[in-house]
C-alpha cells in the first residue's frame, strides 16, 4: 500500500528561493578558497599508497639477473587464467647456467588480469611484483598481451638482499666452515 | 585359488585381520593406515635405508621359564614393546603383533628423519621437475618441521649430470634411498648406479665405462622419490599439476603394459607406467614411453583425399561406399585396432563377403615388457573372428589375388601396403582405400584416403599376450577433420545391413560385442586390472611371444 507523505507547506520567504540561493553560493565561495582535492589527471599523477596493486611485472635482482625460474606457480594460482609461462632451460654458455631454468616465454594478458596479487603471493622467488602502473590501454586485445620483454621493461630491478641462487662452486670453498 | 593364511594384528588400538607374510607397511596400507616411506618399493627388495617408516612394534609377552602368554591384571595380553622403533617395511606381520603409528615417539622420529634428509637438500623445488609429485615435499608438509635449524653451509655435489642421454642426475637432491641401484640390479639385471664417497658426502654415480644403457632405464625416474633422477625428454616441459592423467595401454607390443598418459591442452607430455601387478608391475620400457611421437604433426594424415585432391569427409565416405558396393572387396585389418572396431569390421566383412587380411609385425622379444608381437591387439583379431591362423609378414596372397582379378577393391586400415608386397601396379589394378592416421607411401598413391584417430585419441579394449582384455581411455582430442574410427566403420556397415546403429558410441558397440561373442561375456566393464579370458579354443595357434615378465609363454 502506498504511503501518502504529507508535504510541508513552504513559508513565504522559502517560496522566494532566495535564502537557498544565498546559502548555496556561500558553500561555493567557501570551497573557492580551500586547497584543491582533484587532479588534472592525465597531466598530473597522484602518489599511490604503499601496497597498491597495479599491473604485475617481472623484476630482476640487483645483479641484473632474471629472477623468474618458471616454476609456473603464478600460472597455477591465477584465478583469471591471465598468465601463461613456457618453461625453458638456461643455455650452457650463460653465466647463470647453474640455475638451469628460466622462462622461455612469459605472457600476461592484461585484458584478463584482475589485479588480485595472488601471483605475487605465490611466487617463491619474488620475481613477479604488482607495481604502481594502473593505466593500461590498447586499441586491440593483442596490445594488452604483455610478453616477457615488456614485463621486464615495466618491472626494473628489485634490490633484494637475499641471494638465494648465489653459487658455491665446490666443497673446497667450504673447508673450515664445518 | 588357495586360501591365504591370515593373522590378527592390532594397529593403533584397533584389531584387524590381515594376510600373513606381508610386511607391516603393506598391512597398514591395506587397512587404511598410512606409513610414510622413501626407500621401500613394492616390486624391489627391502633396503631399510631411509628410516622414514619407523613405528612402534610389540609382541605378546611370554613367561621366559614356561613360555606361557603373560596377562595384565584385567586379563588382556601383556605386550612387550620393542625398546626402539622398528622399520615397517622390513618387519613381517605376526599373530598378535601390536603396531603404533601415531605416538609422539613415532611423530618425533619422522620429524627427525626428515630433518636429516633435508640437511643437505638444496630445496630448489621451483626449478625441480619432481615438485608436485615429490615424496620428500609431500612428507615434509605432512610430517616435517616448520623451519630449519641448520646454520652450516650445505654440501655441494655434482648436478646436471647426463645419464645415457635419457636422464638428468642431480646428486644434491638425492636422499640415498638406493631404489635406482636396486631396480637396475633386480629388474635390468646389471649394476648401473652405485654409491660413491661416504657419510654426508655420499652420492649416486653411474659406473664408468661399460654398457650402462638399457631399454628400462627410465623406470628409475618413476622410482626416484625425489628429483635426483629426472627424465630428459620431460625436462622443464610442464609441471605435473597441470597435466591431465588418463589410463592407457602401451601400444608398443602385445605385452599390454598399463600406462598413464599425461596431457595438457591436447598435447601429450609424457607416458608413465601404471601399476598392474598381473601385467607389468610398476614398470614399462623406455621405447614405449615415446610411442605417441609416432603421431607427431609432421607425418599426420589430416585431410580426406580422393585421387590426391583434398575433399570433404562426408563426400570421401560416400565415394568409399560406392566403390565398396562394386564388390570383390578385401579388407586389410591391423593389430592396433580396438576390439570394438575389429568386431564392426568382422560384421562388415560378413555383410559384404570380403576376405580379411592381416600382417604380423614382429620384433625381438626382450623377455620383459616388449614382446615379439609389436601389435597390441593381434589376439583381438582371433576373438572377433577376423583371423584363424597367425598372419604372415606380408600380403603376397592379396597381391596374387589382385593380379588374378579376384580382388578389385582393398579397404586398408593403417597398414602400409607398399611395404608389404603390393606394387604401384597393384594400386592401378585395384581401388585402394587407405584409412589411417599417418602419411606413408600407401596414402600417397591410394585412391581414397580417410584420416583416422591414433590410439591416444580414442577409447577401446585390447587383448594382450596373456589373453587379458584391458581397456584404455581417450587421452587427447583428435585434430579437426579426422574421422571417428568406429563411427566410420559403422557407417560403412549401415550400407549393407538393415540394422541401424542409432548409438555409435564405443560403449554401445562394446555391449553388442559382449552379447554376441560368448568368450567376451565378462568384459562389458573390465576394470583397471583387465579380465583374463578363456583362450583354450586358440590353443593350436602358434604365437611368437616367449616367456617374459609375468608371462609364462605358450605351453
Amino acid at each position: 500500500m502506498a504511503i501518502v507523505v504529507e508535504r510541508k507547506r513552504l513559508s513565504w520567504l522559502e517560496r522566494t528561493y532566495l535564502p537557498q540561493i544565498v546559502s548555496g553560493l556561500y558553500i561555493t565561495l567557501k570551497n573557492f578558497f580551500k586547497p584543491k582535492v582533484t587532479l588534472e589527471y592525465p597531466d598530473q599523477y597522484t602518489s599511490l599508497p604503499a601496497g597498491y596493486r597495479g599491473a604485475p611485472t617481472l623484476v630482476k635482482d640487483s645483479q641484473g639477473r632474471e629472477k623468474c625460474v618458471s616454476c609456473q606457480l603464478c600460472e597455477f594460482v591465477c584465478p583469471s587464467k591471465a598468465i601463461k609461462v613456457v618453461p625453458g632451460e638456461i643455455s650452457a654458455d650463460s653465466e647463470y647456467a647453474y640455475i638451469e631454468k628460466a622462462p622461455s616465454s612469459f605472457t600476461i594478458d592484461m585484458a584478463r588480469c584482475i589485479f588480485c596479487g595472488m601471483c605475487e603471493e605465490a611466487c617463491p622467488e619474488r620475481a613477479i611484483v604488482l607495481q604502481t602502473e594502473f593505466s593500461l590501454n590498447g586499441l586491440s586485445r593483442s596490445e594488452l598481451l604483455r610478453d616477457k620483454r615488456s614485463l621486464y621493461a615495466a618491472g626494473g630491478i628489485l634490490p633484494d638482499k637475499i641471494m638465494k641462487w648465489k653459487k658455491v662452486k665446490d666443497n673446497s670453498e667450504l673447508e673450515g666452515s664445518h | 585359488m588357495e586360501e591365504k593364511q591370515r593373522v590378527n594384528i592390532n594397529v593403533n588400538g584397533g584389531e584387524y585381520s590381515v594376510e600373513a607374510g606381508q610386511n607391516v607397511l603393506e598391512a597398514c596400507r591395506g587397512i587404511g593406515v598410512e606409513i610414510p616411506y622413501f626407500c621401500y618399493h613394492p616390486s624391489l627388495k627391502v633396503a631399510g635405508s631411509c628410516r622414514m617408516c619407523l613405528v612402534s612394534i610389540g609382541m605378546p609377552a611370554r613367561d621366559r621359564a614356561t613360555g606361557a602368554l603373560l596377562k595384565n591384571e584385567d586379563g588382556t595380553a601383556q605386550i612387550a614393546w620393542a625398546p626402539k622403533l622398528s622399520i615397517a617395511c622390513g618387519t613381517k606381520v605376526a599373530e598378535g603383533m601390536h603396531i603404533v603409528t601415531d605416538s609422539d615417539a613415532v611423530k618425533s622420529c619422522r620429524q627427525s628423519v626428515l630433518e636429516f634428509l633435508l640437511l643437505n637438500h638444496p630445496l630448489d623445488c621451483p626449478i625441480c621437475d619432481k615438485a608436485g609429485e615429490c615424496k620428500l615435499q609431500e612428507y615434509t608438509h605432512a610430517y616435517g618441521r616448520e623451519n630449519s635449524r641448520y646454520v652450516e653451509r650445505k654440501n655441494v655435489k655434482p648436478k646436471h649430470v647426463d645419464v645415457m642421454g635419457k636422464i638428468m642426475l642431480d646428486s644434491e637432491r638425492c636422499i640415498e634411498c638406493s631404489r635406482c641401484i636396486r631396480f637396475c640390479e633386480e629388474f635390468i639385471g646389471r649394476s648401473i648406479f652405485g654409491f660413491v664417497k661416504r657419510g654426508s658426502r655420499t652420492e649416486i654415480a653411474v659406473y664408468p665405462g661399460g654398457d650402462n644403457d638399457s631399454n628400462y632405464l627410465l623406470n628409475v625416474v618413476d622410482g626416484c622419490p625425489v628429483g635426483a633422477l629426472t627424465e630428459k625428454a620431460f625436462r622443464f616441459k610442464m609441471r605435473p599439476w597441470f597435466l591431465k592423467v588418463t589410463d592407457g595401454i602401451c601400444a608398443e607390443s602385445s605385452a599390454g603394459v598399463n600406462t598413464r598418459v599425461w596431457s595438457r591442452n591436447g598435447e601429450i607430455y609424457r607416458v608413465t607406467p601404471r601399476r598392474n601387478d598381473e601385467v607389468n608391475g610398476m614398470f614399462m620400457s623406455d621405447s614405449g614411453r615415446y610411442v605417441h611421437l609416432r603421431f607427431n604433426d609432421a607425418n599426420r594424415l589430416r585431410q580426406p583425399r580422393i585421387d590426391s585432391t583434398s575433399c570433404d569427409l562426408g563426400y570421401a565416405v560416400s565415394r568409399c561406399m560406392e566403390i565398396l558396393k562394386l564388390g570383390k572387396v578385401a579388407i586389410v585389418a591391423n593389430g592396433w585396432q580396438t576390439l570394438e572396431e575389429m568386431f564392426v569390421l568382422g560384421e562388415l566383412s560378413k555383410a559384404c563377403g570380403a576376405e580379411v587380411y592381416m600382417v604380423s609385425h614382429l620384433g625381438e622379444d626382450d623377455g620383459k615388457l616388449v614382446s615379439a608381437d609389436r601389435t597390441p591387439n593381434m589376439r583381438g583379431a582371433f576373438v572377433t573372428g577376423l583371423l584363424k591362423d597367425y598372419p604372415p609378414a606380408d600380403l603376397s596372397l592379396l597381391a596374387q589375388k589382385i593380379d588374378s582379378g579376384e580382388i578389385a577393391t582393398v579397404l586398408c586400415l593403417r597398414e602400409n601396403l607398399m611395404g608389404l608386397g603390393l606394387t604401384p601396379g597393384h594400386f592401378k589394378a585395384a581401388h585402394i582405400i587407405y584409412c589411417g592416421s599417418l602419411e606413408n607411401p600407401t596414402s600417397a598413391s591410394a585412391k581414397i584416403c580417410i584420416p583416422l584417430r591414433s590410439e591416444f585419441e580414442k577409447e577401446g579394449m585390447w587383448i594382450n599376450r596373456q589373453w587379458r582384455v584391458q581397456k584404455f581411455s581417450k587421452a587427447v582430442d583428435a585434430p579437426d577433420g579426422i574421422a571417428d574410427d568406429s563411427r566410420f566403420l559403422l557407417s560403412l556397415l549401415g550400407e549393407y545391413t538393415s540394422s541401424s546403429w542409432s548409438d555409435t558410441s564405443v560403449r554401445s558397440i562394446r555391449e553388442a560385442m559382449v552379447s554376441r561373442i560368448t568368450m567376451l561375456s565378462g568384459c562389458a566393464d573390465v576394470g583397471p586390472n583387465g579380465v583374463l579370458i578363456d583362450s583354450s579354443s586358440f590353443a593350436g595357434i602358434e604365437f611368437p611371444e616367449g616367456k617374459a615378465y609375468h608371462f609364462k609363454g605358450q605351453e
